[in-house]
Order: structure tokens, then C-alpha cells, then sequence
């Protein structure tokens, strides 16, 4: 039985054990609501729950355990010699599951009896063939210590799946009979389903939080496996970023650090005047009609796709640029300082009109933080609006207004897509914002497309490189936020 | 009500000088002042009392334009400075207010060192030639502002560390030493314990030497304790003005008389 009918008829279940439940706890309270110690909705909630929610629990843990313990048993049953040369044990279990896919679709077809695909021998019989008529293409003759493998996992995977349905069905009722027994007038439903709720979204928070320490742990992992095929001197105190596949890359970090400071730099050169004085504007100066259509006008470039940005600075902002410092004689002020359209400064620039609204509505919201008992005193003293902008304001906003500005830098360290189409590709250190740069997250993206070997260094140093950006983009946010909060204590 | 007799504050008359003629106050479609006619004399503290949101500190807030910074906040009527219109267009309400200072319901000191909050009005102003002169205005309005003694060996301390009865005579200092002719406190002892509240009075009084003082409150003892004329505001209007004295003993209004026994407010 497929899995989703199993949870088709949990589902049923459940919502039959909340009219059941209901029904039951009104029953005994001689149909007088009143007499309950909770809503009626309750009693059939606690049963619905009780029903469904342990059961689904156990199906989605059976659901990722099964393949990995099957996994395991059936791969000890490949000898060593079995895995040709120039191949892993992966690559063998890959064959074995698609060899186990086949006998099932083939038996779904009826182009082979159950029995028969229990028992049939590559020995004796062409089984490459005959999965190939039922859709099935092998890439070679099936082996037949694969085929046996493939044939205990086919039967394991079976009798695991039967387990399951009787474990996870079984599980369901005793829930479902369990809270149904005890459906009764006096029962503390409301209680128990407020437990039951809070559990829920413990479980969700959780999940959130696994899922992050999940993703360093596997980070961690693919990058000490990359510090083993690959010297970390080289790669945090090289110099030079030149990967090729006979197997002497150089893989510095450094030159690609540098990019990345220099692009998010003039991004910020960009983004913290003009969001800060857009901040100031609305929240200061501007009447509450402007406020209301200006303010989510500039927040409409938050939500606009970075991918648009670097098509932006791909096809507008480069050549604009080109036109002002390139093509020598024909060019707006006649110099050939660039050449190309993707540079340092075309990135910068984009990525700053992009972090705008970032810095724009923090620092609003901070500024808007500060009493206007300070705006009042600094005018009742004879102040103009922009002395006490100036003099009482920024000032006492300011440590908000930093930690936004490391915000928004610690989103320009991490952007990809601007940089990906608007930076270039040449690693160096260069001072000059016309030369193309590269920066870390467009190295991690191009060391992973395309036909990739995750056995080499050249592939594996995106994981180091991904280790460092997320070290240093949680290092500035938690910065940040150590700064944000210690500026809002002041005025709490 | 022992207080209320104890009311020997002198009633000599002094010259006019702020007159307000036919003021009246809307907030967006609310009019909330409604004809106020009042004469502030110089070197006097005047009182504003009457029950809360009857209009006293939208009044005292007209009286150095701070109502401008609110939006749907419209005045008319004349209010006159030393004879001078301070709503007309020529007027600076920047100018304006260094010479009406104005001390808030709760302490507002900035978030800087206790010498830049007092030296605050003075830099902005340019009243200072140079340090020597600054040092010597910040000194003389902590003085004032009676609480030299307590900060004066700590002026580069921050100012939002001081007490807060210490804050509230701190921003009276700052708003001395812009050299205002006429001071306007709104509610400034309602956020004060007992103790402090009595240093802020006993500073109100020695104020009246140089100032005009306008002092809106909700403690009628303490209208009669600290002012010379005293304003009743109710639902907006003025309902009567005069010596302090007068109108704590003897009111005219009937509803002056129920406030100040207790029976509106």
C-alpha cells in the first residue's frame, strides 16, 4: 500500500475521532454542553489529535530511517572487489536501487510474476533486457552480486514498508482508542489540547533550529574533507586563486576576501548616505501623506529580485559606466581606464541601490525610536529641524543606525546575483574600482555548476569559502544585533 | 488646604509681556482653545490650572510655537510679544523660541555630557566668543538652574545619569543660558518626587527675579504656593485670570470655585 493512502486513512481517522469525540463527551454530559469541563470542540480535537499526530510522527522518522538502515545492511553484502576500479561503493548501491526500481516497475507491468523477480539470475536469464522492455535502461549487464543486492533490498524495502503500515496503523488506534476511553465530562480536554498545541510549535521551532545546525555540520564536514586533500595555509594565506584539474590548484581565499570588501565598500559608499538621508527625510521632514506613499515606494526595492538587479547592472550600469570611462576617444571624458562592462564599481553601485531600502527602513524605525521629548527640548531651545537632526537625533540614534549599517553590509558580503553577472570573474588585488573582480560567493557558484567531482579540492573549496562567508556574515549580525539591542535598552 | 493661605506673594504690577488676543486652537476638526485672552506680566509667575485636556498646555505650546511641529495643528488670533505678533510671517519661530524657553512635563536631557546639554543653546545660538565665555555661561546657568554645586565636578559625565529631579533643574539650566525672556514650564515637577519638586519651586521663585515665568500644573498647591497670577482653563476656555491670592479665596466663577474645592477635575 502506497504511503499516501496509509495517510489518506489516518487523516480519516482523525476526523473521525473528532466527531466521535464529541459526540462521546456530549453523551456523557446528557447532552448539556454546560456540564463539560471544556468546549465539545475540545473532546473531539484531543481525540483528532491523539489519532493522527504520534502516528505521522512515527511514519515520517520510519520514512527517513528505512533507506538509511537498508542502505547499510545491503552494502556490506557487496565484496570489496566487487566495485571496480575507478568507481565507489556509491556508485554500486546507486546500480543496486535502480536495479531494485526496475524488478518493482516490472512487476507493477505484470512483465514479471513476484516470484519470479525474487529469484531470477542474471546467470540464467538476460535481466537488462527485460528491464529495458518495461522502461527500465541500464547502463550495463547487471552483476549478479548487484542483482542479489538488489533483490534484498527489493524484499527489505518491502517488509519494511508492511512493518511500517502495521506500526504506524496500530499507533493511530491506540491513540485514537486511547483519548476516546477517556472522552468523558470531567476529562480536562482544554488542557490537554493547549499541551498538545504547545508541543506542536516546539516541534516547529526546532525543526527551524536543527535544520541551521544542520547545514554548518555539513559545511563543517565537506570543508574538513577539503582541508585534507587541500593545505589551509594556502588556502588562508595564499595569494593567488587559479583552480585547474591537473591537480596543482593554487585556492586562496584572499583575493576573492578582497573582491568581496571591495564591492560590499562601495556598495555601502552607496547605500548608507542615501538610505540614511532618505531615512531622515521621512521620518523628520516629510508630512504623513508623503510618508505614506514614499515609504513603501522605496521598500518596493526590497522586494525586487536580485537577479533584476544584476540584469541591471549587466546591461545599464556597466555600459553607462563604459560610455564615461572607456572607449578612449569616443568616450564621454576620453580616457580608456575600462573596458569592460562587469567591474568592481558596477556591482558596487547596483548592490548599493539594492541595500537602500535596507538601511533605509532600520534606520526609521530607529529614529522613529527616539523620544520625541528630545526633538521637543532640542526645538524649544531654538534649534532648527536640521541642527537637531543633527546634534540630538543622529546622535542618539546612532548606535542603531550602525548596527543597520553592518546589517546591510553583512547582506552585501552574502549577495550573490549582482556580483555573479555585474563583478566579472578575474581573482586579484587590484585597486581599481574599473578592473573586474571576483568575489567569494561567485567562486562558491562556479566551482559547483556544471559537471562537478566531489572528490577534488577544486570542487570541495566552495564549502570552505561558504564556511568563511557564513562565519563572517554571523559574526557582523550578531554584532549588529548586540548593538541594536543595547540602544533600544536605553530608551526602554 | 493649608497651602492656599499661606498666599503673600506679592501682586505689584508689572509690564505687559506677553498679550494674547482672541486665540483660538484647532486640532484637525477639535477647537480646542476657544478666545483666550490673557496678559503674562514680566518678572511674574503665572499658573495655568485646570482639569486635564482642558486645553492649559496647548496654550502654554502656542505661546513659543511649538505647536507648529504638529500637523493638523491650526492657531488664530493674535498673541504679542513686547507688542510684536509672534505668528506673523516675519517672525523666525526659531528666533522665537530662544527667547521663550520652554521646560517639558518630563526631564528630557540629551544623550550628552552634562556641559553640552547646558552649552546645547548657547552653541546654536553663537552666544559664545570662544571657551573662556562658554564655560562661563554654562556655569552661570547651572547656578541658576540651582544645581552647580551637585555637578560641578562632574560635567563631562552624561546627563542622563543625573536623578530625576537633577535632570529636570538641568534642562532648566539649558534653558536658561539661551538668555529667554520668558520661560514656559509645562507640568515640569509631575515626574518629581516631594524633595525634588520642592527644589524645582524654590528655583521657580528665584527665576522670577529675571524671567516671566508660565508654569501650567495640576497641583493647585503648588499654583498657589510658586505663582503671582493664576489662569483657569475649562473645556478650552479661559473661565477666569487673576491674582493668585483672589483667585484661591475669593473666585468670581462658580467653576473656578467647584475645581479648586475639588468638585470638577
Amino acid at each position: 500500500m502506497p504511503t499516501i493512502w496509509l495517510v489518506l486513512v489516518l487523516i480519516a481517522l482523525s476526523v473521525a475521532g473528532f466527531f466521535l469525540g464529541r459526540n462521546r463527551a456530549l453523551v456523557s454530559a446528557n447532552g448539556n454542553p454546560k456540564d463539560l469541563h471544556s468546549l465539545p470542540s475540545y473532546y473531539g480535537h484531543n481525540v483528532a489529535l491523539s489519532a493522527l499526530v504520534p502516528a505521522l510522527g512515527i511514519l515520517a522518522v520510519w520514512l527517513l530511517l528505512q533507506p538509511m538502515l537498508i542502505d547499510t545492511r545491503v552494502s556490506q553484502m557487496i565484496p570489496q572487489d566487487a566495485v571496480p576500479e575507478g568507481t565507489t561503493l556509491g556508485l554500486v548501491m546507486s546500480d543496486v536501487r535502480r536495479v531494485a526500481e526496475g524488478l518493482d516497475i516490472a512487476v507493477a507491468q505484470g512483465a514479471m510474476t513476484p516470484e519470479q523477480a525474487r529469484n531470477v539470475r542474471t546467470e540464467f536469464s538476460d535481466v537488462r533486457g527485460r528491464l529495458g522492455e518495461v522502461g527500465v535502461a541500464l547502463g550495463a549487464d547487471v552483476r549478479p552480486e548487484v542483482m542479489r543486492a538488489a533483490q534484498t533490498y527489493r524484499s527489505m524495502s518491502n517488509t519494511g514498508t508492511t512493518l511500517m503500515t502495521i506500526v504506524v496503523a496500530l499507533v493511530a488506534i491506540g491513540g485514537f482508542a486511547w483519548s476516546y476511553g477517556r472522552t468523558h465530562k470531567d476529562f480536562r480536554a482544554r488542557n490537554v489540547v493547549e499541551q498538545g498545541i504547545m508541543a506542536l510549535l516546539i516541534i516547529a521551532a526546532s525543526l527551524a533550529i536543527l535544520t541551521t545546525i544542520g547545514i554548518v555540520l555539513s559545511m563543517l564536514f565537506e570543508t574538513r574533507n577539503f582541508f585534507t586533500l587541500h593545505p589551509w595555509t594556502d588556502f588562508f594565506f595564499g595569494g593567488t586563486w587559479a583552480p585547474n584539474f591537473r591537480g596543482d590548484s593554487e585556492l586562496s581565499i584572499l583575493p576573492l576576501l578582497w573582491g568581496t570588501f571591495y564591492v560590499s565598500l562601495i556598495a555601502l559608499l552607496v547605500a548608507v548616505p542615501l538610505g540614511l538621508f532618505a531615512a531622515i527625510y521621512l521620518s523628520e521632514y516629510a508630512s504623513s501623506a508623503t510618508r505614506s506613499f514614499a515609504k513603501p515606494l522605496l521598500e518596493i526595492l526590497a522586494g525586487i529580485p536580485t537577479i533584476v538587479y544584476g540584469l541591471f547592472a549587466l546591461l545599464t550600469v556597466g555600459p553607462a559606466l563604459v560610455r564615461f570611462f572607456g572607449r578612449g576617444e569616443d568616450g564621454i571624458l576620453g580616457v580608456e581606464w575600462m573596458t569592460g562592462a562587469t567591474s568592481v564599481l558596477t556591482a558596487g553601485l547596483v548592490m548599493g541601490i539594492m541595500l537602500i531600502p535596507f538601511v533605509s527602513s532600520l534606520s526609521d524605525d530607529i529614529i522613529n525610536a527616539v523620544p520625541q521629548a528630545m526633538r521637543d527640548g532640542s526645538l524649544g531651545l531654538g534649534a532648527t529641524k536640521s541642527e537637531t537632526v543633527r546634534q540630538v537625533v543622529i546622535p542618539a540614534a546612532l548606535p542603531g543606525i550602525v548596527g543597520a549599517v553592518l546589517l546591510a553590509a553583512s547582506r552585501a558580503i552574502g549577495e550573490t546575483m549582482i556580483v555573479v553577472m555585474g563583478a566579472g570573474a578575474i581573482a586579484k588585488f587590484s585597486g581599481n574600482p574599473l578592473e573586474a573582480m571576483t568575489t567569494i560567493t561567485t567562486r562558491i557558484v562556479s566551482q559547483l555548476t556544471g559537471d562537478t567531482d566531489f572528490a577534488s579540492p577544486e570542487t570541495l573549496v566552495a564549502f570552505a569559502l561558504g564556511l568563511t562567508l557564513f562565519v563572517l556574515t554571523l559574526g557582523l549580525n550578531v554584532l549588529a544585533l548586540y548593538i541594536v539591542r543595547k540602544y533600544r535598552e536605553q530608551y526602554d | 488646604m493649608n497651602d492656599m493661605t499661606v498666599v503673600d506673594n506679592t501682586v505689584e504690577t508689572q509690564r505687559t509681556k506677553i498679550a494674547a488676543q482672541n486665540v483660538n486652537v484647532y486640532y484637525g476638526e477639535s477647537h480646542a482653545i476657544k478666545d483666550v485672552n490673557v496678559e503674562i506680566e514680566d518678572k511674574t509667575v503665572t499658573a495655568f490650572i485646570g482639569p486635564s485636556g482642558c486645553g492649559k498646555s496647548t496654550f502654554l505650546r502656542c505661546l513659543n510655537r511649538m505647536n507648529d511641529t504638529i500637523d493638523i495643528c491650526r492657531v488664530t488670533g493674535d498673541i504679542l510679544l513686547e507688542g510684536e505678533d509672534i505668528y506673523d510671517k516675519r517672525v523666525d519661530p526659531v528666533q522665537l523660541r530662544a527667547q521663550v524657553g520652554m521646560v517639558f512635563q518630563k526631564p528630557n536631557p540629551f544623550p550628552k555630557s552634562i556641559y553640552d546639554n547646558v552649552a546645547y543653546g548657547p552653541r546654536i545660538h553663537g552666544l559664545a566668543r570662544n571657551k573662556a565665555e562658554l564655560d562661563e555661561i554654562v556655569e552661570k546657568s547651572l547656578r541658576r538652574g540651582a544645581i552647580w554645586d551637585e555637578v560641578k565636578d562632574r560635567l563631562q559625565s552624561p546627563g542622563t545619569g543625573l536623578s530625576g529631579g537633577q535632570q529636570q533643574r538641568l534642562c532648566i539650566a539649558r534653558a536658561v543660558a539661551t538668555e529667554p525672556e520668558v520661560l514656559l514650564m509645562d507640568e515640569p515637577c509631575s515626574a518629581l518626587d516631594p524633595i525634588a519638586t520642592a527644589q524645582v519651586e524654590e528655583l521657580i521663585d528665584e527665576l522670577r527675579e529675571n524671567y516671566s515665568v508660565v508654569i501650567v500644573t495640576h497641583s493647585m498647591q503648588q499654583a498657589a504656593r510658586v505663582s503671582q497670577k493664576t489662569a483657569f482653563f475649562h473645556l478650552g476656555n479661559l473661565v477666569e485670570f487673576g491674582p493668585t491670592g483672589q483667585i484661591f479665596t475669593n473666585p468670581e466663577d462658580p467653576r473656578t470655585e467647584s475645581y479648586i474645592t475639588g468638585r470638577i477635575g
